[in-house]
């Protein structure tokens, strides 16, 4: 089949296929959904804010984005969307999670810090166990340059990561993926369990539309 | 040289206090609502409600109008008792120009730190240079000159300013509006005429170029000053804020963990007068308030501010 100028996105210097009339949800309870939504239309996708239930039904995909991850969880919880999320994962749409996105997709929550003994209502679908805030408070939020394999076709560019009171993964089940670590090679911060990704950094916060491309390739192998 | 090079690669040249991560925590707080708490107590139940961040102070903006006199920074232990209390962001207010206060707030690791009107200014003709700091700021403005005015110093979140502690919403309207048309008139000007402007709203010119481009205020701007109830906060959200404060009035009614709750889900369904009308059913009372325009102009704080 002829692929038509229209049908192609400009995606870091390469030229692939768009992923026709995919519709992907941005979970817009509170938190940075905006951000996203503007990555995925640089990326020509529909990104479509998500509040009720009913309307995961069109979706192809879905972000959960960053923000507090206890009003999430607790909003998520008040709407009735636990449940429905559950089913829309257990369907094999994908699914990420970035930073409070990334706590509220964890099946574990450590202990952080400061006063956390709320533990903030969350999916927990993914076999990950998750630090809260684990890096210390604002004064401590920091952005570093990460290696990122999965990302790089042939030339190695750095990831600019944008960590804000980020969490962190203490240990991953045998069926997730470690995609990245800080430059200590210990410490992870992206991690990919089937149709599920969690970052514990920001990428909308950077103009680098990798990420976002990346979960869209996850999205295109689900459809096939 | 080379040293210091091979070293900022093994560590990712990594960086805190960047404006990327002070901008990026305000848009982590985008959708949601910030309560003023003057206790651990109010921490946790605000918590509880759903808040994106808290406030730590001794005093709601209604009590420190009440009381008068002069009003500064909280006891530091006050605000530590806060931030050991809860996991979410907590916030707290220094005197407009009084940069030691800032060190205070910074040194004991507040989130975000409020050059606040609502407190005493201690300089009547210069803010803070938030630059200097690592923690991030946010202050009040009524109109887009003087919100770039606190950019261009360092300000990585904005608030329009409403009156504070009088639960009537006019004023968080008025400056809501004034940013808002202001912007939209940015817009459709052209580009020789953004130096004028510029001067005429003694706003930076680098900053209301960007506002142009972007067709909105560079960096989150949350409501304040007066919001009360659901609906109120809802009407902030429509007329294009990104969240909202709420000081008085959630502590000062009757049932603040309900009043609080039903804030927070009228922010994120600002448009769905279905879940407004839902969760504005029995509240209890609302903070009693006082109608601004009945004020003497000597009372407003939004004036404070240069």
């Amino acid at each position: 089949m002829a692929v038509h100028p229209q049908n192609l996105v400009f995606n870091g210097g390469r030229r692939q296929p768009k992923v026709q009339k995919a519709r992907v949800g941005l979970l817009a309870l509170q938190g940075d959904f905006e951000e996203h939504a503007n990555m995925l239309r640089r990326l020509g996708v529909q990104a479509v804010e998500t509040r009720r239930p009913a309307q995961l039904k069109t979706l192809d995909a879905l972000i959960v984005p960053g923000g507090e991850s206890t009003t999430i969880g607790k909003l998520a919880q008040q709407f009735g969307l636990m449940a429905p999320l559950k089913d829309f994962i257990r369907r094999g749409r994908p699914v990420w999670g970035t930073c409070a996105g990334l706590i509220f997709l964890s099946r574990h929550i450590h202990a952080a810090g400061s006063g956390a003994d709320v533990v903030p209502p969350r999916l927990a679908v993914m076999d990950i166990s998750v630090n809260r805030n684990a890096f210390g408070r604002q004064v401590d939020s920091f952005e570093a340059d990460l290696a990122v394999p999965s990302l790089e076709q042939g030339v190695r560019r750095p990831f600019r990561a944008v960590f804000i009171r980020a969490p962190r993964i203490e240990k991953v089940g045998p069926a997730v993926e470690v995609l990245a670590t800080l430059p200590d090679g210990q410490t992870i911060v992206a991690a990919r369990q089937g149709n599920l990704l969690a970052t514990s950094f920001h990428p909308e916060l950077t103009a680098d539309t990798r990420f976002h491309a990346y979960f869209l390739g996850m999205l295109r192998k689900a459809r096939l | 040289m080379e040293a210091t090079d091979s070293k900022a690669e093994k560590n990712g040249d990594r960086k805190a206090g960047t404006w990327r991560v002070k901008v990026g925590l305000a848009q982590m707080l985008k959708g949601g609502v910030i309560m003023d708490v003057v206790t651990p107590e109010h921490a946790k139940i605000a918590e509880a409600a759903g808040a994106c961040a808290v406030m730590a102070l001794e005093r709601v903006p209604a009590d420190i109008r009440a009381d008068g006199g002069v009003a500064r920074m909280s006891d530091p232990g006050l605000i530590q008792r806060i931030m050991d209390t809860v996991s979410i962001p907590v916030m707290a207010k220094a005197r407009i120009g009084h940069f030691v206060e800032a060190q205070i707030l910074q040194a004991i690791g507040v989130d975000y730190i409020d050059e606040s009107e609502v407190l005493t200014p201690a300089d009547e003709a210069h803010h803070i240079n938030k630059h200097d700091f690592t923690v991030p700021f946010v202050c009040g403005c009524r109109n887009l000159g003087e919100a770039l005015r606190r950019i261009g110093e360092g300000a990585a979140m904005i608030r329009t300013k409403g009156e504070a502690g009088t639960g009537d919403v006019v004023e968080a309207v008025r400056h809501a509006r004034a940013v808002m048309g202001e912007i939209r008139r940015l817009q459709n000007m052209p580009a020789e005429e953004l130096m004028a402007y510029a001067k005429s709203i003694g706003a930076p010119y680098d900053l209301v170029k960007e506002t142009r481009a972007l067709g909105r205020m560079p960096v989150v701007n949350f409501a304040a000053g007066g919001v009360a109830t659901p609906a109120d906060a809802a009407l902030m959200m429509q007329l294009g804020v990104d969240g909202v404060f709420v000081g008085s009035g959630i502590f000062k009614s009757g049932d603040p963990a309900k009043r609080g709750k039903a804030i927070v889900a009228a922010v994120t369904h600002y448009n769905d007068p279905q879940v407004l009308a839902e969760v504005s059913r029995d509240l209890g009372e609302p903070m009693v308030g006082i109608q601004v325009s009945e004020l003497p102009k000597e009372d407003l704080l939004a004036g404070r501010g240069w």
